[in-house]
């Protein structure tokens, strides 16, 4: 077995040491009655070559799906260049262990340092943590530190957040007995967030920007709507590329933004792993979930970083930790930061705009094709159509073709049976689009 | 060569990635235009971003040389206790690239997507047959994610009987993250003391154990490295009053092919890949954490399931006693494909001779160091040992001074000051991807340092002297945080 280095002979020397004569006698303390006994049924061991052939095969089921897909709804297919993909197979980011050792692990702190700071300025927020799982375990995360810091029972959710982010939320808060109250959309697709105020002992008020149907919130608002009633505004999102184009939440007046950043660097990979983005004003920082990587100085008075604010820990607070999260997402923190490096600031305009640009023209075509635009809140890469009569018909048939022309959205949302989510990224090119207009006319 | 393993070499400074750069670079192959412009609301649009604009080298040589600055498990040994720092494959890294894996979109229907499902579906197989339990999720996407999904699953099958508990047990050896993720489903931690041996008796826990307890946590092997001996027993009397057991499986590494989880007791287990199974650390994720259950707790496990009807894998979601979604999407599906390639390249046979070499190595390091350390608990560990720094003390040399010393000898340094029951506690792992030329040098060392301590405590109370930044003042750091720049 190649990963074991052991001889017979070290095997035998070692054994003499230990003073047993063999392997099993390494196991006295296991009792018989636990030992492992039964046949077991575990394919291998394959030789490299073997399980190439089976992981391709695999593989190779996968691409049916093809390169023609006009569906993000929370997964977004963005292009990773070749010197990102490069710099993060580096094994000096991919093996090393949480920086605990910071005098032996000053590339993976600096590089989260540098990762808070860029997500900060793109969110326009003061504190940024290392990072959380995914979008959905940020919300829920979000939710459960404004309850933390008002210690109310109550927190009032979007209806257009997405939709396993909310049961992911709920699967979080529901032991606790804190309650989720929902909001409506309205018409126009963005939030009813006056139906907060009947609520009592109400902590904070979530939406999504852009929310599930792609609608940019009113963030403004919305923000000042909380701080005018003493509640918290907690901003989700699952495109970070957004706020490359649009008034981020930090500037709206937010106390809480988490989301998924997964946009920023990674593959798709079904959907995991993540990046939980999370930032929060200063004022709140000790409440926070979650690592932090901080400056500090050595003893030669040299600049360096450590992990920081460790006191809300679970290691250390036990029982009455801000989080239980231990093993983040480091490694796509630092693709994200990579990745935002790369494309930069200009670029990140320019790749925003173009999204932009590339989903209003395919909106446009549609609507040319018959269908219709049923909320009219701007919307970023992402939008809703009501579909013609018959579509559905077409919708499985370019599936079959391997061409998926959005989601629909009856599953989630029963009221919007016949709607479709579509999004184009800037992967989408104008032939595609035309290609689909045609295929849906035909 | 010295025994010395670790040397200085050119190592470059780099400064802080917005102080690099001028506006107007660009690293990245924007696509052409071929659409025209669509005006925004200028209500809407938001200040140009404030990120640097680099050129593709400027960011190629910053993480480079950042990546410098970084010990790894491709650079040395990593004798970190309860973490099992083992080599990660590079044949996994390839899977996981494979364009039909890293570009599966999560929200097509599932005919597109049978081959991440078949994946899945057969890791969840081979999870139960590595562990005898009878059913797998593979959503919680880390350890602590996976304790609380077995935390969540025995809650809601208390609450399908009716029943309401204030309490769960948590013994002192137990993982640090469990009393924490204990507390998120509503329970109180109630500590349990492990006895002279450091593994939990039948009695304590007896006392202990009522019908307002949901519960107990237990690590096996415990946080000493020690199997729990009378786990099922302990089973026993926890079933007795309605309670369930949780075991905590991150020190799977220890039992693969030796332990049959499944005659245990035990009702419910979180495995870590990032663990056992040999996928990265990444530098603190991420990670995997599979629960696996028994038949009872079916039922009550996180949606939603891949199951397979007629030949066709499906993503099921309809159980309604489920404790509902955990992820954003179906886990960490990336991490799932590098401990399913590490598993069959290793096979049944594979995996316990690693499960055997690992607690090997561990005995190995015990013997050959008790002596020069205390050894609080002398007796056969599974995968690690613990040990403290009695001896040094009487020196004023304390177990943080030889952790930091080891990095000057080329070794990261173990698991310090946990578990808590050990005071100044050294837990180490060597794990078994270690051959016996590397233990031995490691455990030169520390004898090495052993004898510094007696002879020339400076140089531990100034270790490390050889690595890039030496030790940081982390009170200071946590007193004004600069967290942002």
């Amino acid at each position: 077995m190649r990963y074991l280095p052991h001889t017979d002979e070290d095997i035998r020397s070692m054994l003499e040491v230990v003073g047993v004569k063999c392997l099993d006698d390494l196991f006295p303390t296991v009792p018989e009655s636990c030992q492992f006994i039964r046949e077991n049924h575990i394919p291998g061991p394959f030789s490299e070559w073997e399980l190439n052939d089976h992981m391709e095969v695999l593989a190779k089921k996968q691409s049916r799906s093809g390169n023609s897909r006009f569906i993000g709804a929370g997964s977004y297919e963005h292009y990773v260049p070749a010197s990102v993909s490069s710099l993060l197979g580096r094994s000096e980011f991919v093996t090393p262990y949480t920086p605990y050792q910071p005098e032996i692990s000053q590339g993976t702190l600096q590089a989260i340092y540098e990762y808070q700071t860029l997500v900060g300025r793109l969110l326009g927020m003061e504190v940024v943590n290392a990072s959380l799982y995914d979008g959905a375990s940020a919300l829920a995360e979000a939710l459960l530190m404004a309850v933390r810091i008002t210690r109310k029972k109550r927190v009032a959710v979007s209806s257009a957040i997405h939709p396993h982010y909310r049961r992911v939320a709920e699967t979080y808060l529901r032991p606790s007995g804190i309650e989720m109250v929902d909001l409506p959309y309205l018409e126009n697709g963005r939030t009813d967030f006056t139906r907060c105020d009947p609520v009592e002992d109400l902590a904070a008020v979530a939406v999504q920007s852009p929310n599930f149907f792609g609608c940019i919130e009113d963030l403004k608002m919305i923000c000042e709507y909380c701080d005018s009633n003493d509640l918290l505004s907690i901003v989700s999102f699952a495109e970070p590329l957004a706020y490359g184009l649009l008034k981020n939440p930090g500037s709206q007046g937010a106390h809480i933004v988490c989301g998924e950043g997964r946009s920023f660097g990674l593959p798709l990979w079904f959907g995991g792993p993540g990046l939980g983005m999370f930032a929060c004003r200063k004022k709140y920082m000790r409440s926070m979930p979650g690592r932090l990587v901080g400056k500090a100085v050595d003893k030669d008075c040299k600049d360096g970083f450590v992990l920081t604010l460790a006191t809300r820990e679970q290691h250390i607070r036990r029982e009455k930790a801000t989080s239980n999260i231990c093993t983040n997402s480091s490694h796509c923190a630092l693709a994200a930061a990579v990745y935002m490096a790369t494309v930069g600031g200009t670029g990140m305009r320019e790749l925003a705009t173009l999204n932009r640009d590339k989903s209003e023209y395919l909106k446009k075509e549609l609507t040319k094709a018959g269908f219709k635009i049923p909320f009219d809140a701007p919307t970023f890469n992402e939008f809703v159509v009501k579909s013609p009569p018959g579509f559905e018909q077409t919708h499985r048939r370019l599936m079959e073709k391997g061409i998926v022309a959005g989601l629909p959205l009856a599953s989630y949302y029963p009221e919007l049976a016949g709607y479709y989510l579509l999004c184009v990224t800037e992967t989408a090119g104008r032939n595609e689009m035309d290609e689909l207009i045609r295929e849906i006319r035909s | 060569m010295s025994e010395q393993y670790a040397s200085t070499g050119l190592v470059f400074d780099e400064p802080l990635l917005w102080e690099k750069g001028s506006k107007g670079r660009q690293g990245f192959s924007m696509p052409v235009r071929d659409v025209e412009k669509c005006p925004l609301d200028s209500d809407l649009e938001g200040d140009l971003p404030d990120l640097p604009d680099l050129s593709e080298p400027d960011v190629v040589r910053h993480y480079t040389r950042l990546s410098q600055w970084n010990f790894c498990v491709d650079t040395g040994m990593y004798p970190l206790g309860s973490c099992t720092m083992k080599y990660n494959p590079k044949v996994n890294e390839k899977y996981a690239a494979l364009e039909g894996f890293a570009g599966a979109h999560p929200m097509v229907p599932s005919f597109l997507s049978q081959g991440v499902l078949k994946l899945m579906y057969d890791l969840e197989g081979v999870l139960r047959e590595i562990t005898g339990l009878d059913a797998v999720t593979l959503q919680p996407a880390a350890g602590a994610q996976g304790e609380l999904a077995g935390m969540l699953v025995i809650n809601a099958y208390h609450r399908a009987g009716n029943k309401k508990h204030s309490k769960i047990l948590v013994p002192d050896t137990a993982h640090g993250t469990n009393p924490a993720s204990a507390s998120l489903c509503g329970y109180r931690p109630v500590s349990v003391k492990s006895n002279e041996n450091g593994i939990l008796s039948a009695r304590a826990i007896s006392e202990v154990m009522d019908e307002d307890t949901a519960g107990i946590m237990v690590t096996n092997p415990n946080t000493l490295g020690l199997f729990e001996e009378n786990v099922s027993e302990i089973a026993r009397i926890v079933h007795a009053k309605g309670g369930q057991v949780y075991c905590d499986g991150a020190n799977m590494n220890a039992m693969m092919g030796v332990v049959d989880l499944g005659r245990t007791g035990i009702d419910v287990l979180h495995l870590n890949l990032h663990k056992t199974f040999s996928t990265p650390h990444g530098g603190g994720g991420p990670g995997a954490g599979p629960v696996c259950v028994k038949k009872h707790l079916e039922p009550f496990l996180p949606v939603p399931r891949i199951v397979l009807k007629d030949g066709v894998y499906e993503i099921d979601e309809e159980y309604p006693d489920s404790v509902g979604r955990l992820h954003s999407f179906y886990g960490n599906f990336g991490v799932m494909i590098r401990a399913y390639s590490y598993i069959l390249t290793m096979g049944f046979a594979g995996l316990k001779k690693a499960s055997q070499l690992a607690v090997l190595n561990a005995n190995y390091i015990r013997t050959a160091l008790e002596g020069d350390f205390y050894l609080p608990y002398d007796r056969f560990c599974m995968h690690e040992c613990v040990f403290s720094d009695k001896f040094q003390r009487e020196d004023k040399v304390i177990t943080l001074d030889m952790a930091k010393r080891l990095i000057d000898f080329g070794f990261h340094p173990p698991t310090v000051y946990f578990p808590l029951v050990v005071d100044g506690a050294i837990m180490i792992e060597p794990t078994e991807t270690e051959s016996k030329e590397t233990i031995d040098q490691f455990i030169s060392a520390c004898k090495a340092i052993a004898r510094e301590a007696k002879e020339n405590p400076t140089l531990l109370k100034d270790a490390p002297s050889k690595s890039k930044v030496k030790r940081l003042d982390e009170t200071a750091a946590a007193r004004r945080p600069c967290l942002l720049g």
